[in-house]
């Protein structure tokens, strides 16, 4: 039952992230990059929520537009991770041999890197940005789907159905798609709630360094770069952000770990 | 287990080459002159030049990778650009804030992890477990460097208690160094306790169910001395899994925290190194981590065999 | 010892440091803060401000220095005579000055460090300073005589730089990792990544140092920079990066601010080879566009001063220029209509790190929206920027702080990376390069600020504030940096 509640709330916080996020599209209170010096660092306030940060700019507008930016760079991580990672992995399970081989000493020696440091050093060599940052956190999905996906596709290889695919000369992408897919669905989705919320980590780091989301463009990590030096004197402004990316992470794992037990007894069965 | 290790002892030889290669040619392509950033806007092109030869960025790329390369075989790491210093030195220096910063927030996640998750194993179902396992699950949405800066405003700020940045090295004893590493340590070992107390928590529940467990407590053996006696041991083996996972995600983390508390370590260098063009630098750091990661990998192997029983007694897998 | 061995042994030594008497802290040693660190310590070498801002003065001497006030006053020179053509200066050199190894100053050492300055192999970052030397003579080795191809205006200023210290043979070589100098401190430790240490050198020529001992303390984070300066882990900062914070110190009785001005002429610099900014009005419309003292107030907390031309008020000659384009978009629009730009034309921007041009960056792009110009920012690490915008003249427009003192010979260049081409402008600089006479110099040096006032050749914008923040009770820090430098030579705690 109480799993059931924890799930709920990471599905509503997930839900309302989401939905903020496109809300950020189309609506902010204010434009989350219209400086207003005059009304530098106000404080919380009817006009202004969360007050205005060192620029003017109203805290809640670019809270909103950064956690839309942060959203995005972690869609495109996860989607790499997937796009590249489901496929390594549907091979490396159906061929086995020297290409399965090959494909796990090569998400093995993946793993041996540092992810953080290793994203660090890529987007600082091949120049700080938004889509920089995405793919230097996305690669680092690619062996965590692919493995996934080949131990779900190595069980699934040995059920009645498959097999009687590959008896009846099914093309094996067809196999792929028709029969593997859809089975292991539930399982990546699973997964990709928790590098999703991962994601947003990195990204984070990432922009407080200076190496992710670049300005004008807000992020949550900018967010806290730019409060940095302003914690003596308005606080404030490094901890709705950190707050931000700390509720969504949150929701994110809760969802995940909700749909992991809900999934559960299916996902043992593979 | 001996030709296991070997076997991967040399995929990973081969992988530092390749990291090695990649972050060599990526330097190379990369623009920016290290000399240009050294002589500064007024710079002749005369004095550029004759700057490019001192510091041999006049040979040819393939002679000073396999220069470098050669170098490193035999043990030496080349100077700095910047600091004009053997790297070696340069890197020993920076070890000796980021190794201890990395074992320090292990030593603290651990401690604080492993007693707070068997607990909740402990008091499963009850309300201490269910709150427990709430603040675990904040403490892993947490980033650690947001947790550096709130550490920062509450013990530095506000109660002045603990330095809120730099460190003063370990000449003058052990225990300033400690405390100026003692922040950062907490801020990136909160989070990881966080998760490897749930690790904890369901290895020791998992082994509670098992049949010596039963069979101990139908011995007659205090539920208390049962549990630390043998489900705690058992239940190492997955933590110390995550452990050694996390100790590479702690050594990538010291990388944000210490540019968080100003502490002049492995991660600060690697940022000032690509910043200055410091290439050998860049190139002698990257190998360094990753084969410090492999070595950190290959104990935790070691680590399984002596924990293990069954391992044990096979003498490997 | 191999590399490998040295990492060992590096790291043994760290598990098994002793624990060593903690330093007592007495009042007559100073812990000074700083951005960056230096790389290396040699100002022959380089051209990073972070290295004057440890040796110049306080390690190293030229023959002549600058003080706090931008004067060039004498240093191991005790007094020089001009000819009257301008071309030989004759130096009198004082006696019983040593080096901090006890090699002996005389004017052999005058003669090799110019000579090693000016050498085709050298790698001295100003070298432009040594290139009127024709000659260096010795007739005694207290007396040097330097002979000029031409006359020099700036040769006197010149030689009070960083990059013209005397150094010995035997040592110049280490002097980027161990320097040594004649000045009133000599170096003792480098602490890599963390601080640098220097003790009173007991064999000073001259009025000895107040202070035992110096340490030079690297804090590149502002927000640590704070943090150790409101627990007292710092005494002073010469120039302190978080102008965010200066309300609340300005409020600690603790604390003494002192706002001065840098050299850093901070400007929004153009492509002037690049369509549209070769056009003036286009110039000047960008000029009228920017509120520069909204952008000061958002960038340096208001403590910056506005100027209108590429100088400083530390400078000789300085006249405010900062009223020739106020503020006001309504004339802007009129000037790029008139021009042909059409509304949401694209520019890019390129910023380089400092928080000047990063946060300066995003004013100046909302307040040239406000114009109807549509800015695209591009932030880029100091290598690139200096690759692409500074070697490739390849940028629209960026923004950047001129650091170097009385650097009017920029716009006389025939290639610099903004492109401003101006005969005019390049006669009065020709002319006042070979003036020596002190007053027509100054003159020349007014119509050049006026004549870039008038081309705006890039949007002036403000001086570098240099914020000293120090402990109340120290006395003797430096308030304007008329050259980047943090002279502790003069430094003592008072009561």
């Amino acid at each position: 039952m109480r799993r059931h509640a924890a799930m709920a709330v990471g599905g509503a916080i997930s839900l309302a992230l989401l939905a903020i996020s496109l809300l950020a599209l189309v609506w902010t209170p204010y434009p989350p990059t219209a400086i207003d010096i005059a009304h530098r660092l106000a404080a919380p306030s009817a006009a202004h929520w969360l007050g205005t940060d060192p620029l003017g700019r109203d805290v809640l507008s670019v809270l909103i537009a950064g956690g839309h930016n942060s959203l995005a760079v972690a869609v495109v991580a996860v989607g790499a991770g997937l796009v590249a990672g489901v496929p390594l992995g549907l091979l490396a399970g159906r061929r086995g041999g020297v290409v399965d081989d090959l494909l796990m000493r090569g998400a093995d020696l993946m793993f041996a890197f540092p992810a953080l440091l290793t994203a660090v050093i890529i987007t600082a060599l091949a120049g700080p940005g938004a889509m920089n940052a995405a793919l230097a956190i996305g690669i680092f999905n690619v062996p965590v789907f692919a493995r996934l996906t080949r131990g779900a596709t190595r069980a699934l290889g040995e059920r009645d159905f498959v097999r009687a695919a590959q008896l009846l000369g099914r093309h094996e992408l067809a196999i792929g798609r028709v029969h593997i897919l859809p089975n292991i669905a539930a399982l990546l989705v699973v997964q990709a709630s928790t590098q999703f919320a991962l994601a947003i980590l990195a990204e984070a780091g990432l922009s407080y360094v200076g190496l992710g989301t670049q300005p004008p463009a807000p992020s949550w990590g900018r967010m806290l770069n730019d409060a940095q030096t302003y914690i003596f004197t308005a606080p404030r402004l490094a901890i709705f952000p950190g707050l931000a990316i700390m509720a969504a992470v949150l929701g994110l794992n809760l969802l995940g770990d909700g749909l992991r037990d809900f999934l559960d007894p299916r996902l043992r069965r593979i | 287990m001996i030709p296991y290790l070997g076997g991967r002892l040399v995929v990973l030889a081969v992988t530092l080459f390749a990291a090695a290669a990649v972050v060599f040619l990526v330097l190379d392509v990369l623009p920016g002159d290290p000399a240009a950033l050294i002589l500064g806007v007024n710079a002749r092109p005369d004095t550029l030049a004759a700057l490019h030869h001192a510091m041999g960025l006049d040979r040819p790329a393939a002679w000073r990778f396999l220069a470098w390369l050669g170098g490193m075989l035999a043990g030496d790491f080349g100077d700095s650009f910047t600091y004009h210093v053997p790297i070696a030195g340069l890197i020993a220096d920076r070890v000796g804030v980021s190794l201890p910063l990395a074992l320090l927030a292990i030593a603290l996640s651990t401690a604080i992890a492993i007693p707070t998750g068997v607990f909740a194993a402990a008091k499963r179902g009850k309300p201490a477990d269910t709150l427990t396992m709430a603040a675990a699950q904040i403490g892993v949405a947490v980033p650690n460097f947001w947790l550096g800066l709130l550490l920062i405003l509450v013990f530095s700020v506000k109660l002045a208690w603990l330095p809120a940045s730099g460190f003063p090295g370990w000449a003058g004893g052990i225990w300033p160094g400690l405390r100026a590493l003692l922040l950062p340590a907490l801020a990136l070992a909160l989070p990881q306790a966080a998760i490897l107390a749930r690790v904890t928590r369901s290895a020791m529940l998992e082994t509670m169910g098992e049949d010596y467990m039963r069979t101990a407590l139908a011995k007659g053996v205090s539920r208390r001395a049962a549990l630390w006696r043998h489900a705690v041991p058992n239940a190492l083996i997955p933590v110390v899994t995550i452990l050694g996972l996390q100790f590479s995600f702690l050594l990538a983390g010291t990388i944000i925290i210490e540019n968080v508390f100003t502490l002049p370590g492995l991660g600060r260098l690697v940022f000032q190194a690509i910043a200055g063009r410091d290439l050998i630098v860049v190139q002698d750091l990257v190998v360094l981590l990753a084969g410090s990661v492999i070595v950190v990998n290959f104990l935790v192997d070691i680590a399984y065999v002596l924990i293990d029983p069954r391992l044990r007694a096979q003498g490997g897998r | 010892m191999t590399g490998w061995a040295r990492l060992g042994l590096g790291i043994a030594g760290i598990v098994f440091a002793c624990a060593g008497p903690a330093l007592a802290q007495a009042k007559d040693t100073l812990t000074l803060g700083m951005v960056l660190e230096p790389p290396g310590l040699d100002p022959t070498a380089g051209a990073a401000a972070a290295i004057r801002e440890v040796v110049y003065a306080n390690v190293f001497e030229g023959l002549t220095r600058i003080d706090g006030e931008g004067h060039v006053v004498p240093g191991l020179a005790a007094s020089w005579t001009m000819s009257p053509d301008g071309k030989t200066y004759r130096f009198a050199l004082r006696p019983h000055v040593t080096f901090h190894d006890g090699t002996q100053f005389d004017c052999a050492i005058v003669k090799f460090s110019f000579d090693r300055a000016r050498a085709p192999d050298s790698t001295n970052a100003q070298k432009e300073i040594f290139e009127p030397i024709a000659a260096i003579d010795c007739p005694e080795p207290e007396t040097a005589v330097i002979t000029l191809k031409r006359p020099d205006a700036d040769f006197l200023y010149g030689l009070g730089w960083g990059d013209a210290v005397m150094v010995a043979p035997q040592t110049a070589a280490q002097n980027q990792t161990t320097p040594i100098g004649t000045g009133p401190f000599r170096f003792t430790r480098w602490v890599k990544g963390d601080r640098v240490e220097l003790a009173r050198y007991a064999g000073y020529w001259g009025q000895a140092a107040r202070l035992s001992a110096v340490t030079f303390k690297f804090i590149a984070d502002p927000a640590a920079a704070a943090a150790a300066l409101l627990a007292g882990d710092i005494d002073a900062f010469g120039n302190f990066p978080a102008p965010e914070i200066l309300p609340q110190l300005r409020a600690d009785s603790r604390f003494a601010v002192v706002i001065g001005a840098t050299e850093g002429k901070t400007l929004l610099a153009l492509n002037n080879a690049r369509k549209p900014f070769d056009d003036i009005r286009v110039r000047r419309a960008l000029a009228y566009a920017i509120d520069r003292r909204a952008l000061v107030t958002a960038t340096m907390s208001g403590a910056a001063r506005i100027i209108g031309s590429h100088y400083t008020p530390n400078d000789p000659g300085f006249i405010d220029l900062a009223a020739t384009y106020p503020y006001d978009p309504a004339r802007a629009k009129a000037l790029l209509a008139e021009a042909g730009i059409a509304p949401g034309t694209r520019f890019t921007l390129a910023l380089p790190p400092p928080p000047y041009a990063r946060r300066g960056g995003e004013v100046i792009a909302a307040m040239l929206q406000e114009v109807g110009l549509n800015v695209d920012l591009v932030p880029m690490e100091w290598a690139t920027w200096l690759d692409q915008v500074f070697k490739r003249s390849d940028f629209d427009m960026t923004i950047i702080a001129h650091t170097e003192p009385r650097d009017l010979a920029i716009y006389a260049r025939d290639h610099y990376y903004f492109n401003y081409h101006n005969a005019a402008f390049q006669s009065l600089f020709a002319r006042y390069r070979e003036t020596t006479d002190p007053a027509a110099g100054i003159d020349l040096l007014r119509q050049m600020q006026r004549q870039l006032a008038t081309d705006e050749p890039n949007v002036f914008l403000y001086v570098l504030p240099k914020i000293g923040v120090w402990n109340a009770h120290l006395h003797g820090l430096w308030s304007n940096d008329p050259i980047p430098a943090n002279d502790v030579t003069g430094v003592y705690w008072g009561n």
